[in-house]
C-alpha cells in the first residue's frame, strides 16, 4: 500500500508540482521547435520521454561509483547514448518525420530538463524511484507541448494529425506554425498558468540557470 | 548548397535565419539572463566567440575523422564533448592570462555548454554540407544574431520593468516570450531575402 502511494506521490509531483515547463520554463528550446504539428510533437515527446526516463534510471545505478567532480561529464555521455539510440530509430522507421525533425532530435541532449532531472533527483535516489521520476516529468512536458500543438495545429492548417477539424471556409492562421506562434502560444500558456496556479513557481523567484 | 559565399551566411544567419526567433535554439539561457542588458551582452559576446571556434572544429572533426571511419552516428557524443572541452579550455585559457577579461565573461561560460544554440549550429552545418569557410560564416552569424536577439529583448524588459505595470502572472517569463514572439514577427519581415534552406 504504502509503495503505490509512494509511487502515485512522484508521479503526482514529476506531472505537475514540478512540471518543467509550468514552473521553470526550461528545456523548451529544441522541443517548441516541433509543436507546428501534433504528429511531430508526439514523435519528439516519445524521444524525450525514453530518453530522460532511461538517463536518470541509468545515472541512478551508477550514482554510487560515478566520482563526484566528473559527474556532469559523465551525465552528458549516457544522455547523448539515448539519444542517439532515438535518433536512429526516428530514422530508421519515421524517416519523413525525421526529416521535418532535422537537428532537433540531437538537441535532446541539450535540453535542460535531462540533465536538471538527473542532477536533482536520479544523482541521490535508488534507480526504480529515478526512473518513474523521469517518466513522470517526460509526461507532463509532453502534456504541456500537446496543448500547443493542438491549439497550432487546427489555428494553423485547420487540422489534427492530418484531419480536419475547423469548418471548410474557416481562414488558417499563417502566423500559428511560423514561429511567433510558437512563442505567443507558449507566452500565454505561461500567463494563464501563473495566474490560476500561482503556486507552481512561489519558491522559484531566485535566478535559475539553464 | 555551395554557391552562398561565407559573408552571405554571415548576414543570413543574423536576419533571415535567427537562430533564436526562427529556429527556437538557446531559448533558456535566454530567458534567465535578459533580465539586464549587461549580462546580456557579455553572454551574448562567448556565445558568438565559442559558437564560431566549435563550429570549425566540430567540421575538422565530422569531416577528417568521423566520415572517414563512418562514425557518423557517434556526431552527438563527439560534439558535445567538443564544446564542453573546448568551452573548459577558454575558461582556463582566459583565467590565467586575462584576467579582466575573465571578470566580464568568466561567469558566462560553463552556461555556454548546455546552450542548444551551439550544439544546434553545429547540427545545422552537417545537414546543410557547408565547407569549413561556410561553417565559421554560419557559427559567427548565428552567434551575431544570438548576441542581438538577446541584447534587444534585454534592453526592453529593463525598460518594462521601469515604467509598465504588468499582470502578476505575466511577469519574467511570460512576458519574455510575448516578446520574443513581436520580435519574431519583426524578424519575418526579412525573410525571402537570402534563402539557405
Amino acid at each position: 500500500m504504502a509503495r503505490t502511494e509512494n509511487i502515485a506521490a512522484v508521479f503526482k509531483r514529476g506531472f505537475i508540482n514540478e512540471n518543467p515547463i509550468m514552473r521553470h520554463v526550461l528545456g523548451i528550446c529544441s522541443t517548441l521547435a516541433a509543436t507546428n504539428l501534433v504528429a511531430n510533437t508526439l514523435v519528439m515527446s516519445a524521444g524525450l520521454v525514453f530518453a530522460l526516463s532511461m538517463s536518470c534510471l541509468t545515472v541512478s545505478i551508477l550514482r554510487s561509483i560515478t566520482p563526484m567532480r566528473i559527474r556532469m561529464m559523465v551525465q552528458t555521455l549516457i544522455i547523448a547514448s539515448y539519444v542517439i539510440i532515438v535518433d536512429i530509430i526516428i530514422k530508421a522507421y519515421l524517416p519523413d518525420i525525421s526529416e521535418a525533425l532535422g537537428p532537433y532530435v540531437g538537441l535532446i541532449i541539450t535540453n535542460c530538463i535531462v540533465m536538471g532531472r538527473c542532477e536533482a533527483y536520479a544523482r541521490s535516489n535508488p534507480p526504480m524511484p529515478s526512473f518513474l521520476d523521469g517518466l513522470a516529468v517526460g509526461l507532463g512536458y509532453t502534456a504541456v507541448l500537446l496543448i500547443i500543438a493542438i491549439f497550432r495545429e487546427s489555428l494553423g492548417f485547420g487540422t489534427i494529425m492530418g484531419y480536419r477539424v475547423m469548418p471548410e471556409g474557416f481562414t488558417t492562421w499563417t502566423v500559428m506554425v511560423m514561429a511567433p506562434g510558437a512563442f505567443f502560444m507558449l507566452g500565454i500558456f505561461v500567463w494563464i498558468v501563473r495566474t490560476y496556479f500561482p503556486q507552481t513557481y512561489e519558491e522559484n523567484k531566485g535566478g535559475e540557470k539553464s | 548548397m555551395t554557391q552562398i559565399d561565407m559573408p552571405t551566411l554571415f548576414f543570413a544567419a543574423i536576419f533571415t535565419n535567427n537562430i533564436l526567433l526562427t529556429n527556437f535554439l538557446g531559448l533558456c539561457p535566454y530567458i534567465a539572463i535578459s533580465k539586464n542588458i549587461n549580462s546580456a551582452a557579455g553572454l551574448g559576446v562567448a556565445v558568438i566567440f565559442v559558437m564560431t571556434c566549435t563550429a570549425a572544429l566540430n567540421h575538422l572533426i565530422y569531416y577528417q575523422v568521423l566520415v572517414p571511419l563512418h562514425l557518423e552516428h557517434f556526431q552527438f557524443i563527439i560534439f558535445i564533448v567538443v564544446i564542453a572541452a573546448f568551452v573548459q579550455v577558454v575558461e582556463m585559457t582566459i583565467d590565467r592570462y586575462f584576467p579582466a577579461l575573465y571578470q566580464v565573461l568568466g561567469i558566462f561560460l560553463p552556461l555556454i555548454t548546455v546552450n542548444c544554440a551551439i550544439l544546434g549550429a553545429s547540427l545545422f552545418m552537417i545537414i546543410r554540407d557547408y565547407t569549413l569557410l561556410q561553417s565559421m560564416g554560419y557559427g559567427a552569424g548565428s552567434g551575431t544574431g544570438w548576441l542581438l536577439a538577446i541584447t534587444l529583448v534585454g534592453a526592453i524588459r529593463e525598460k518594462i520593468q521601469k515604467t509598465g505595470k504588468l499582470p502578476k502572472g505575466l511577469e519574467g517569463p511570460g512576458i519574455t516570450l510575448i516578446i520574443t514572439g513581436l520580435l519574431s514577427l519583426a524578424f519575418t519581415a526579412f525573410s525571402g531575402l537570402i534563402k539557405i534552406q
